[in-house]
């Protein structure tokens, strides 16, 4: 029995998710308390490439042709060995559709205690769990001997996972992986321009504070620099500026993205209903009193025609560009 | 096709949550519960399949307030059958819910599984992949469409953005509803009303409830709730670089 | 959409038109002149693939399934114009419009944006699903405290039926706690229902949920018979068409007066405690179930008149012929599904009305109103300037309460 923090790293054609490294700095606190490694275990095939910037101790590596794509009976067959073998301390999954399908049946396989929705570990390695809409936390001992662990985004950076050096890579065998009940026949693409702005984890939005078609266009811009989509409130819409697909509230959509930044919305009740399941909602109006600001956490009265263009520019360099 | 739909009540959200006297529970004394918005799915997506391919569907929960009046809506809708656990469920997690099922469902013996991917109370896993290990069965989440009309069941598993992968499962299994094909349906109340009085739920007794496979939870505690947004100082310039520092905090950038 | 006819109609329509014609006054259908007046005069009739008349038409010629199957009727927000102007006297919104929806719901052809105002009803007791134990919360800090029945337990005077959105809408609680200091000021002895009460359900039942009308109706009749009062007055036309005309056959009946009738009944004790002047020209909104449903024209122009300082205009639409500003009959909560199709929206069309009038305030009786017709005025650039005020928030300003 090993006191290693272990990770299971989620990719989907060829990226590393962005909640991995999120785990993997979770691991990085976790395993100060428990005194032993960070592992990051990384199933798949002919996939190494994605271990170059893992911030972890080493990665154990498992390559088999059924694990080319993920499934829950791949994934499950392959870590309840791996797990017999290392027993680690505690497994961490991200709280996801990978994730999900795999930490609930390993419980149950491995009779292993589950514990999910953890946001993050406190010094003393006590999980911290965000439940009922984030409007609960609990926290608890990490059960023993090894814990699985589904962890949510928002208590670490993913800067704090990632690493300019590639981790030492170690191959673990894989079990034998046939029998399995399940297979991915294809993968289906949204379509492009076919935007469901209910699933998309960025959102700009404009309201009547946008005065004018033309402005759109510094909050598409905007969004494009960030990844996201744009979309809007009723009176946007009403004007025919964006389509009725990108209308949010109560005759449109409830979106639930990691961040929604409202410009020129005033915040009436009837949007208000379409965006209360955001991660975090960052608003921009220059009335002061506006009731928006009553649901953002974050809030500004800069006008949104100055603000858009600089934040615009300050992204790509973020970013990179 | 026999399809099975367990569903779990939760707390209703729209009221305000209070920790109780212990300090690592909910207080159930003002809990008002309600319909797991997945589960709702998972029996409109049961009722989508018996009607493009014929079957049964029996949706299954265990007591609680408003629980008849949902099962009584799901028979309005097309449920089949409709059964009810009865006793006392306090404390009981996901895998106590699982267990319990799973004896239940191996006697019934359906094709198909659905249950809603996740509940906003689970913090033992959610039910689905559970039930579906205690059912020696295999499971795919996230599922947004269901074709079972051949041998086999493809499931549209989605990822982020979209992505759906197009999964082909063998029968038996669970799958755990993301959204049904379409929103739930209405029932009018007349027509709920009309079901109370010619459908039968079926009652049996809850077994022993066995929590293990859990975390204990030592603090339950709710998270300061702003009021009002903090507010970013400073001009154009300022405030983008500061909103700049709060999306990488988030992950966004 | 292609027109065919199948042979399964006949006994649909059969059956649907002879249910009519048992409900109060139904039989009247049957002397329809097709003349047009209805679908005329139907604020969206031009639109409707199945406008008023064109139905009756449908039943006529036995081909009803192909209204079941259109979703034209969910563009009727049940406003009482076709029951006021058609010449036989046929009540088409309670018997035709009513019904049809009820079939159309039954078979599930309903919209989305309006199963959620039902679901919420059925849940919480108010459309907008709030949570029933805040329902009272408006009243925080009104002195003389508002007694809410439940907690005092004392006999009152006068039990005000508050309503849902003027419970629970932020735009309409600062009119609901202009009325209560009214109320006060005035020395009158009333309590609310606070988290006892349900929706009036009026609105869920235009829109063709008879059973959960029923439902909610049977709360609130149980609610009204734990406490003692002489009158119920309430914010709502809605909730006044539904205490007055819908709940007696319920068994549930009580003397109920719309506020504005209350108030001005009590005029004499009013125009002296009117001591701010409010110098502006104002146009009144006669809603629907206030106007054309229970005939209350003149009492909301009484009370407006006697402010100091108002002139009081008329828009082009009023009285018996007021345009609806589309939130009756499910409206309120098929606004996105009624743009999609019409791409115009009737409160826009009023508020264009009262700015054409000269208004400096669109005056309202409902609590509808205000949220839509301030939404219409942030979309309308020429009407940026057009201020929209429940009377009840006149008076009180005027009163300085």
């Amino acid at each position: 029995m090993s006191q290693d923090i272990f990770v299971v790293v989620e990719h989907l054609r060829g990226q590393v998710a962005d909640i991995s490294y999120v785990m993997l700095a979770g691991a990085r606190q976790l395993s100060q308390n428990s005194g032993g490694n960070v592992t990051a275990v990384l199933l798949g095939h002919n996939a190494q490439g994605l271990a170059g910037n893992l911030a972890a101790d080493r990665v154990l590596y498992m390559d088999h042709p059924a694990l080319a794509e993920f499934t829950s009976d791949a994934y499950l067959l392959a870590l309840e060995s791996l797990i017999k073998e290392q027993a680690p301390r505690a497994v961490l999954f991200g709280h996801t559709s990978i994730g999900m399908d795999v930490a609930g049946g390993l419980s149950v396989r491995g009779n292993l205690p589950l514990v999910t929705s953890c946001r993050t570990f406190g010094n003393d390695g006590k999980f911290v769990s965000q439940i009922c809409g984030g409007k609960i936390m609990a926290e608890g001992e990490l059960p023993s001997p090894t814990a699985l662990v589904t962890m949510v985004p928002g208590g670490y950076k993913s800067e704090q996972g990632q690493s300019a050096n590639a981790p030492a890579l170690a191959m673990a065998t894989a079990p034998a992986l046939d029998g399995l009940r399940m297979s991915v026949k294809q993968y289906i693409e949204p379509e492009a321009g076919d935007v469901d702005i209910s699933k998309e984890p960025i959102l700009v939005a404009v309201g009547r504070g946008i005065q004018n078609k033309d402005n759109i266009e510094l909050a598409d811009e905007l969004a494009a620099a960030l990844g996201g989509q744009i979309c809007a409130s009723r009176p946007v819409v009403d004007q025919g500026w964006l389509a009725t697909s990108r209308l949010v509230g109560k005759s449109g959509k409830r979106v639930k993205p990691k961040v929604y930044l409202a410009l020129g919305i005033s915040g009436a009740p009837e949007h208000v209903e379409g965006i209360s399941d955001s991660d975090m909602i960052i608003a921009v109006n220059t009335d002061p009193n506006a009731p928006i600001f009553n649901v953002a956490k974050f809030g500004t009265t800069v006008d949104l025609l100055d603000l858009a263009p600089q934040l615009t520019e300050k992204v790509k360099q973020a970013k990179g560009g | 096709m026999k399809i099975a739909v367990p569903i779990k009540f939760v707390p209703d959200l729209v009221e305000e949550l209070a920790i109780d006297a212990s300090g690592a529970s909910l207080d159930t004394s003002w809990l008002r519960l309600i319909i797991n918005e997945f589960d709702d799915h998972a029996v409109e997506q049961a009722i989508l399949l018996k009607e493009r391919s014929g079957g049964q569907a029996t949706v299954m929960a265990v007591e609680a307030e408003g629980v008849d009046d949902f099962l009584f809506t799901a028979a309005a809708k097309g449920a089949d059958q409709l059964i009810k656990l009865t006793g006392d469920s306090a404390g009981a997690n996901n895998h106590a819910l699982a267990r319990v099922y799973a004896a239940l469902l191996k006697e019934l013996q359906p094709d198909l599984v659905l249950t809603g991917v996740q509940a906003h109370n689970d913090l033992d896993g959610s039910i689905g992949p559970l039930l579906a290990e205690y059912l020696g069965v295999p499971f795919v989440g996230y599922v947004a469409g269901i074709n079972a009309s051949g041998e086999k069941v493809i499931a549209r598993k989605e990822y982020p953005g979209g992505l759906v992968a197009e999964t082909e499962v063998k029968f038996p299994a669970v799958l755990g509803i993301q959204a049904a094909e379409q929103p739930p349906r209405y029932v009018a109340y007349s027509k709920i009303r009309q079901v109370m009085g010619t459908t039968k739920i079926e009652e049996r007794p809850l077994p022993e409830l066995d929590s293990s496979g859990g975390a204990t939870v030592s603090r339950m505690y709710q998270p300061e709730a702003a009021e009002h947004a903090a507010m970013i100082e400073g001009g154009a310039d300022e405030a983008a670089d500061k909103i700049i520092g709060i999306l990488k905090e988030l992950g966004a950038l | 959409m292609e027109i065919t006819l199948s042979p399964l109609s006949p006994s649909i329509s059969k059956t649907f038109y002879s249910s009519l014609r048992e409900l109060k006054d139904g039989e009247r259908i049957r002397k329809c002149l097709q003349c047009g007046t209805c679908s005329g005069i139907c604020p969206f009739g031009y639109y409707m693939k199945f406008p008023p008349g064109k139905i009756i038409g449908t039943l006529r010629a036995e081909t009803f399934d192909l209204v079941m199957k259109a979703d034209s009727v969910w563009m009727c927000v049940s406003c009482q114009a076709c029951t006021e102007f058609c010449p036989t006297q046929i009540p088409i919104t309670s018997v035709l419009m009513t019904r049809t929806k009820e079939e159309l719901l039954l078979a599930g052809n309903v919209p989305a944006e309006l199963q959620t105002a039902l679901r919420n009803t059925q849940q919480y007791g108010n459309p907008l699903g709030e949570s029933p134990r805040k329902r009272a919360d408006w009243a925080a800090g009104i002195q003389p405290e508002v007694k809410i029945l439940g907690k005092t337990r004392q006999p009152v005077d006068v039990l005000w039926f508050v309503g849902d959105y003027a419970s629970y809408h932020p735009r309409m609680i600062p009119a609901t706690k202009a009325l209560a200091r009214i109320l006060n000021a005035l020395g009158i002895n009333f309590g609310i229902l606070g988290p006892d009460e349900n929706s009036d359900g009026d609105s869920q039942r235009l829109a063709g949920e008879r059973g959960l009308f029923e439902m909610m109706a049977q709360k609130n009749g149980q609610a009204f018979k734990k406490f003692k009062f002489n009158e119920i007055i309430t914010t709502d036309p809605h909730a006044f068409n539904a205490l007055k005309n819908e709940y007696p056959a319920l068994g549930i009946s009580y003397p109920v007066r719309h506020y504005t009738q209350f108030l001005a009944e009590r005029l004499e004790q009013i125009r002296p405690m009117l001591k701010n002047e409010v110098a502006a020209k104002i146009a009144y909104h006669d809603p629907c179930y206030l106007g054309r449903a229970n005939g209350v024209y003149d009492e909301p122009r009484t009370l407006l008149t006697s402010i100091p300082g108002i002139e009081l205009v008329e828009m082009a639409h009023q009285r018996t012929n007021s345009l609806c500003c589309g939130g009756g009959g499910g409206g309120m909560w098929l606004d996105g599904f009624q743009w999609e199709k019409a791409h115009v929206r009737l409160s826009d069309w009023r508020v264009k009305e009262a700015v054409a009038s000269g208004a400096d305030i669109l005056t309202v009786a409902c609590p509808y109103e205000p949220p839509r017709f301030e939404d219409s005025v942030k979309t309308l650039q020429p009407a940026s300037a057009l201020k929209v005020r429940e009377i009840a928030e006149l008076l009180a300003e005027s009163m300085g309460v």
